[in-house]
């Protein structure tokens, strides 16, 4: 590609043809602020509109200000991006902005987080001279996300979101003008719309306008209340990017403070997702192995590829968009409901208590389980498997609440039967990392041989869409793999028309797996972040003594004691799940 | 949103329109300009039809629908109001009569009196700038119209 030359604040800089300023300022060290503007590098995705102005800079020989993430550099141009003029025009376009915002920052969940503030803050604006109407919305509460609108500044990131990279479209700008805003449809509700919860725009969103429900002191009166026992388990992307809220480097492993910090709040047991993790890859694993059996034997009706059903997000998008494909998944619940089922039955038999008065508390990187969590089949006599899920940016509340400090807290270990993993579990964080574990549990199962390299690269990375082939001991086993609920839609059109080849698809429905949870601290664009995530996740794996599912001595018991096979009566009814046709309904 | 039942022969009519466009994506301002000539509105069952004909979001189609002022969402009422509020009229305070209108009719722009009697809606330029501020009711016009003669008008058609 040829290439251009220009000036940037009097330093000259090349770029490539098609790069905006914003780009090649980067290049040089000289970061131009944005506010609507947002480049997603690995999900290959970037919102600009163009529509606030903070970004314009001054062009020689141009009259107007240009807006730079929208303009391309060109051969010779001189751009200056901090004159008194551009300063000028950026505080004025931030007084707008502000003029029609509520000032809630002391209040507000995104306080400290939030793009609008720090751009606010950096441009030192202190008071507002522009006075007028301010819009006004109702607040939409859904399972998942509330939605406040009167603090929409309308970058459009969310509609780009969910539009573009999630293909699922339920948002977008209505209106125009002063009363434009991003809603669904005939501004139903979320809850009534086609929204998965995968909560994207949520992860996109620079202020306060989308956040998820917020669960804590639900959890603290359950903490306090004397009648109740509660157990609290982890996700694994949680302790890849917990730290990050307490100002650690992205990809710090915090699991041992983790858990320290749980247990210092007053959680009764902590336990981990790996664990239920590794029970998914027991039945999943299983269930992948049966319908292999049965295609291989000639059996033409066998459902194949079969898809993972791990994430809630997932499950919502083909029960709305798929509904005439609800055999195609695997039947397996998601680790989060496995732990909840487990829980509620074998545990609380252990633990002598009724399944009233123990409470299951979930730690997840992801706003789905919040729904999830809280669908009628999961629920026994109204008591659900469970009760309360909070994001890893809401435990990082609690423990700052709690006046923890984080980073001084000493490593500690999980609670047992239900805190022991494998890395197999710990890898399920990932994109690739659920049909990873699967492989190493297939593949000793299906060939009786030991699996000597565990190490599955050809499954690993980032690209959206990723597919390899792993030897059966002679038979290729053909495997894909999609993140991000576009790409999933891809493999699913496949699947549909027959044309996939495919035997297992994994799929996750945000950017990256579970570590890009829309639960997670915010990464502000910086898709870095996520790809450091992932290397700590599987360097926790690699330290692992016990890296296959079926290896893990508590599942071992677990079946021997309680559960009987995998995918036998019993697991059947306490691990498997069935679907809904939720497409809406249009004449 | 109270739900409504379209006739089978208007949804076909409908399609018809969407398939003269050969249900592309890129049509939908021209197709809900036909829609709106057929059912002389775009309730919500209008818009989800057009959206599952030319596969695109019902949300993106309510985008549109909301964006531009001469589409509607409720059915005209007997008498259609509008307020010119091009540039002209604008300047000779025809805000001030839209809002008048609104007031004594309570309702918002694209809103149609319970009764169905009254819609009220803005126009951009009529060409009749001389006249400014300018209201039609229906097809006829008024010229120069202030924000005492609105009742009037309104009257007129009591
Ligand atoms: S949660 Fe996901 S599906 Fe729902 S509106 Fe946000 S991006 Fe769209
Ligand atoms: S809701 Fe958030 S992400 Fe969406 S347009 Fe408004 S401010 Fe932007
Ligand atoms: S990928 Fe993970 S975080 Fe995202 S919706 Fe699925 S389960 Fe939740």
């Amino acid at each position: 590609m040829s290439q251009i030359k220009l000036t940037i604040d009097n330093k000259t800089v090349q770029v490539a043809q098609g790069t905006s300023i914003v780009d090649a300022a980067k290049q040089i060290g000289v970061n131009i602020p944005t506010l609507c503007h947002m480049k997603l590098e690995h999900v290959g995705y970037e919102n600009k509109p163009g529509g606030c102005r903070i970004c314009v800079v001054e062009l020689e020989g141009r009259k107007n200000l240009a807006p730079a993430c929208k303009t391309i550099c060109t051969e010779g141009m001189q751009v200056s991006t901090h004159t008194l003029r551009v300063i000028n025009a950026r505080r004025t376009v931030m007084e707008l902005i502000l003029s029609d915002h509520p000032a809630e920052c002391l209040t507000c969940v995104k306080s400290g987080k939030c793009d609008l503030q720090t751009r606010a803050q950096e441009l030192g604006i202190r008071e507002i001279p522009y006075q007028g109407e301010q819009s006004k919305y109702k607040e939409d509460k859904s399972p998942a996300i509330i939605r406040d609108m009167d603090k929409c500044i309308m970058c459009r990131r969310c509609e780009m979101m969910c539009k573009q990279v999630q293909t699922v479209g339920c948002l977008s700008a209505i209106n125009r003008g002063f009363e434009s805003v991003v809603a669904p449809a005939f501004e139903m509700d979320l809850e009534k719309s086609t929204c998965t919860y995968c909560g994207q725009c949520v992860a996109v969103c620079p202020t306060g306008a989308l956040s998820e429900i917020d669960n804590t002191r639900k959890v603290i009166a359950a903490l306090v209340n004397p009648n109740k026992t509660v157990i609290v388990q982890t996700a694994p992307a949680v302790r890849a990017a917990l730290g990050e809220e307490f100002g650690l480097e992205p990809g710090t492993l915090v699991t041992g403070k983790m858990v320290s910090a749980l247990k210092k709040i007053g959680f009764d047991k902590v336990f981990d997702t790996d664990f239920a993790a590794d029970l998914t890859i027991m039945e999943e694993g299983t269930e992948l192995l049966n319908r292999l059996q049965k295609h291989l034997a000639g059996d033409k009706n066998v459902k194949l590829p079969i898809l993972t059903s791990c994430c809630p997000g997932w499950v919502n998008f083909f029960e709305t968009n798929y509904p005439d494909m609800l055999d195609v998944p695997s039947t397996a619940k998601s680790p989060q409901q496995m732990f909840g089922a487990i829980a509620k039955t074998y545990l609380a038999e252990q633990m002598k208590l009724k399944r009233e008065d123990l409470v299951v508390v979930s730690v997840m990187p992801c706003l789905a389980k919040k729904y999830e969590s809280q669908r009628k089949e999961f629920q026994v006599n109204g008591n659900p498997d469970v009760d309360l899920s909070i994001t890893t940016r809401e435990l990082s509340q609690m423990i700052k609440g709690a006046n923890l400090n984080f980073n001084e807290l000493h490593n500690e270990e999980f609670d047992n039967p239900m805190g022991e993993s494998t890395g197999a579990g710990v890898i399920f964080a990932n994109t690739g990392g659920v049909i990873e574990a699967a492989v190493r549990t297939a593949y000793e199962l299906h060939t009786q041989k030991t699996l000597e390299k565990v190490d599955f690269h050809e499954l690993r990375g980032f690209e959206g869409i990723r597919s390899a082939t792993v030897d059966f001991d002679g038979f290729p086993l053909k495997i894909g793999i999609a993140h991000g609920l576009g790409h999933a839609r891809q493999l699913l059109n496949e699947v549909k028309a027959g044309t996939s080849t495919f035997h297992a698809i994994e799929i996750m429905a945000c950017p990256g797996g579970c570590i890009g949870g829309a639960g997670q601290p915010y990464h502000h664009g910086d898709t870095n972040i996520l790809k450091q995530r992932a290397a700590a996740i599987y360097r926790e794996d690699a330290g692992k003594a016990i890296r296959k599912s079926h290896q893990n001595p508590f599942i071992i018991k677990l079946y021997d004691e309680f559960l009987g096979e995998p995918c036998g009566e019993k697991a059947h009814k306490l691990l498997h799940t069935h679907y809904f046709d939720k497409k809406p309904k249009v004449k | 949103m109270t739900k409504i039942k379209l006739a089978d022969s208007k949804v076909t009519e409908l399609k018809q329109v969407c398939a003269k466009f050969d249900n592309q994506k890129n049509e939908l301002i021209n197709i809900l300009h036909g829609a709106q000539e057929l059912f002389g509105y775009l309730p919500a069952e209008v818009q989800e039809i057009i959206a599952q004909q030319l596969s695109v979001d019902v949300a993106h189609v309510y985008g549109v629908v909301t964006f531009y002022s001469f589409f509607s969402m409720s059915p005209k009422g007997e008498h259609p109001i509008s307020v010119c509020m091009g540039t002209a009229c604008y300047v000779r305070g025809a805000e001030k009569v839209l809002d008048e209108f609104k007031r004594i009719l309570n309702v918002k722009i694209g809103e149609t009196t319970p009764d169905g009697k009254f819609s009220v809606s803005s126009l951009r330029c009529v060409g009749a700038c001389g006249l400014a501020p300018v209201v039609t009711v229906g097809s006829k016009v008024y010229g120069r119209v202030t924000i005492e003669e609105v009742q009037q008008i309104i009257n007129e058609y009591q």
